[in-house]
């Protein structure tokens, strides 16, 4: 039968193999040439735009890649779904935006602030998701 | 109770009961908007009440496991904590950083990154607090008598879960760098660091109810926890399939985090089998009862709802869906929120003196809760399913879905309301009963 000091090197083992194939893993994929995301590509404006999402916690309704609330659309591919102008009204709209009845917040968003979010929302649109955006993309296309 | 010092767990658990209504109450607000009645909206909107909801959950469930801490470490060490002062000064001072959170966030004052919401300046204070309370607990750990393997899993876990921290308060300019380690912190917590936890209080609870011996217990403990780490870290991957990372975490991913449901099934077979070969049987039959269904649950909700969708085939539909909310909900339920329910049960009485062991109150409080629950898990789940079919397969649009399904949300409001019940009673409970007294301490 397994003794408690073996039971004790199965788990000190297990978690130092794993840890290191993890960090591993971890640095491969931050390598530029197994990059998927054209980060030569992400401006100061989009950053930005990345700063503006978080300021409004954006992901509290939305998802973005899949991450997030469920009370909202889907936004990775919303510049190609929509349109730059879409956006911008939405964004901009003085009164809270729900044409279908749920509310987003009212944020009245300058239009720098509108320009930044939609680089980043553009950014994020063209990033390699392994498939994922042929499943979501066209599900809110009008 | 075998120590004075022990007494300090109480507050803990007072603390979790009011953030724990608390919680409920912004579920309910975002019930109640899913379903058109979203008259808050103006002043909590649904990110507001969603990140309070969640942060809530996860600040309760920490005061929970640092009260289980402060309650089972000088009894395993054998010794008095090594300042009730400085204890209180944590309790205090982590009430101050929630509230102050919380608050927050209902002023637009956070960062939106999903369950990471609290703004990095209140984070350091996030990281003194923590630090304090490890230094009390190791303190007390060390110049203690003994030091047992359930003590030292209890705090490598809580250890470990306050190292995690610290990736996710790194900024990052790419959204998909800090997604990535995001999920250092939020993954590696619940599937990882915080199994240790559980494990730890688990283990501690089978050995005072069941009798079994010590030994026999902590060595089953040490290959519990060795199956999570092996396939948690990995396992990390299932949230790399789709955020734009590169694909080796579909096979890396998709492998080891199939395999994370072991650790689950192992800590049920565990605790039944104990319960099975004990031979004193302890009267408290209410902490009896929590103590083997969170580990039945959690294995249902983390464990089988979770391999449900962790196959980056089927995650690819599924993520992002109300089909994760469906497990979130369990998983948490199972594992840590019925875990802390448990250890607050079996505390109680042992600090106040009163044998309130198995009485009618709290066996209800224990199934409408769990019934309510179960409920909430299907309604999510059916909503889930449902939005998968029309809107990633047959394209509907995104809120046409929402309205279609918005149904499942009534079903889920009648579930929450019977689990709400079941959480008053057991709330009720501990206020007219848990005051500690200094009589109850053992000669
Ligand atoms: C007690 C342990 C667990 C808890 C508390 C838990 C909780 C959660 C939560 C809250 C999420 C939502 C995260 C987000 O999208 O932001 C999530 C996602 C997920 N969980 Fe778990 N989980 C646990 C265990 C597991 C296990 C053991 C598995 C696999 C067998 C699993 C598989 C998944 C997957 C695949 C997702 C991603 C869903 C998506 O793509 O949207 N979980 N979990
Ligand atoms: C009164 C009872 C409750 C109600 C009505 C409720 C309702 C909700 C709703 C509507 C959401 C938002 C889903 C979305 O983004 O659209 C949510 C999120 C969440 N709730 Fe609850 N909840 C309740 C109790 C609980 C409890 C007891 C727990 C933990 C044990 C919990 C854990 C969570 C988690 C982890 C999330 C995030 C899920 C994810 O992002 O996948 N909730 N809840
Ligand atoms: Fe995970």
């Amino acid at each position: 039968m397994l003794s408690k000091s073996q039971a004790r090197t199965f788990f000190l083992g297990g978690t130092l193999v794993t840890f290191l194939a993890f960090i591993g893993l971890t640095v491969y994929s931050f390598q530029p040439k197994n990059d998927q995301t054209n980060i030569k590509k992400l401006d100061a404006k989009a950053i930005k735009g990345k700063a503006i999402w978080e300021a409004n916690n954006c992901m509290g309704c939305h998802t973005l890649m899949g991450e997030g609330g469920y009370y909202a659309p889907e936004l990775t591919k919303v510049i190609e779904r929509r349109g730059e102008g879409y956006v911008k009204a939405v964004l901009q709209s003085p009164i809270p935006w729900g044409p279908k009845g749920r509310k987003m917040v009212k944020y009245e968003m300058n239009d720098e602030d509108t320009e930044a979010m939609i680089a980043f929302l553009k950014w994020v649109g063209e990033i390699d998701l392994n498939g994922f955006d042929r499943v979501v993309s066209p599900l809110a296309k009008d | 109770m075998k120590y004075k010092s022990q007494k300090v767990a109480y507050w803990f658990f007072a603390l979790c009961m009011l953030l724990l209504v608390l919680q409920l109450t912004y579920g309910f607000i975002m019930g109640f908007a899913r379903i058109g009645m979203d008259g808050l909206h103006e002043f909590i909107p649904f990110n507001t009440a969603r990140a309070v909801h969640t942060n809530l959950l996860v600040v309760w469930l920490l005061a929970g496991f640092m009260g289980a801490a402060y309650y089972i470490i000088p009894e395993e060490a054998q010794r008095e904590l090594v300042s009730v002062k400085l204890a209180y000064v944590q309790l205090i001072s982590l009430a101050v950083v929630g509230v102050i959170a919380v608050v927050g966030y209902h002023f637009n004052h956070w960062e939106g990154r999903k369950f990471l919401e609290i703004p990095r300046e209140l984070d350091y204070l996030v990281v003194v607090n923590v630090l304090l309370f490890l230094g009390l607990i190791l303190a007390t750990l060390f110049t203690g008598k003994r030091r047992t393997t359930t003590a030292l899993v209890l705090t490598m876990g809580l250890l470990f879960a306050a190292l995690l921290y610290l990736p996710g308060m790194i900024w990052f300019d790419s959204q998909v760098t800090d997604s990535f380690f995001r999920w250092w912190v939020v993954h590696l917590w619940v599937e990882g660091v915080w199994e240790l936890i559980m494990g730890g209080i688990l283990a501690y609870l089978l050995i005072k109810l069941t009798g079994v011996d010590r030994e026999v217990i902590e060595k089953w403990l040490y290959v519990i926890v060795g199956l999570t780490f092996l396939s948690g870290i990995l396992g990390t991957g299932h949230h790399y399939y789709y955020i734009g990372v590169n694909k080796i975490w579909l096979i890396v991913g998709g492998i080891f985090s199939a395999l994370e449901p072991l650790a689950f099934l192992a800590m049920a077979l565990f605790a039944m089998y104990m319960y099975r070969k004990g031979e004193k049987s302890h009267p408290n039959k209410i902490a009896l009862f929590w103590t083997i269904g969170s580990s039945i649950v959690s294995f249902i909700g983390a464990g089988l709802l979770g391999f449900a969708h962790t196959l980056p085939q089927t995650n690819i539909y599924t993520h992002g869906t109300l089909v994760t909310a469906m497990h979130g909900h369990y998983a948490f339920w199972g594992a840590y929120a019925m875990i802390v329910l448990a250890i607050i049960s079996y505390a109680i009485p042992n600090m106040t003196g009163r044998k309130r062991y198995n009485n009618s109150a709290g066996h209800l409080a224990f199934w409408l809760s769990n019934i309510g629950m179960l409920g909430m898990t299907v309604a999510f789940g059916v909503a889930g399913v449902a939005q998968v079919y029309l809107e990633r397969k047959m394209k509907l649009d995104f809120m046409d879905v929402q309205n279609e399904i918005s149904i499942h949300f009534v079903v889920l409001i009648l579930c929450a309301t019977m689990f709400t019940s079941g959480i008053l009673m057991y709330i009720v409970e501990f206020l007219k009963y848990g005051k500690p007294t200094d009589e109850a301490l053992e000669a």
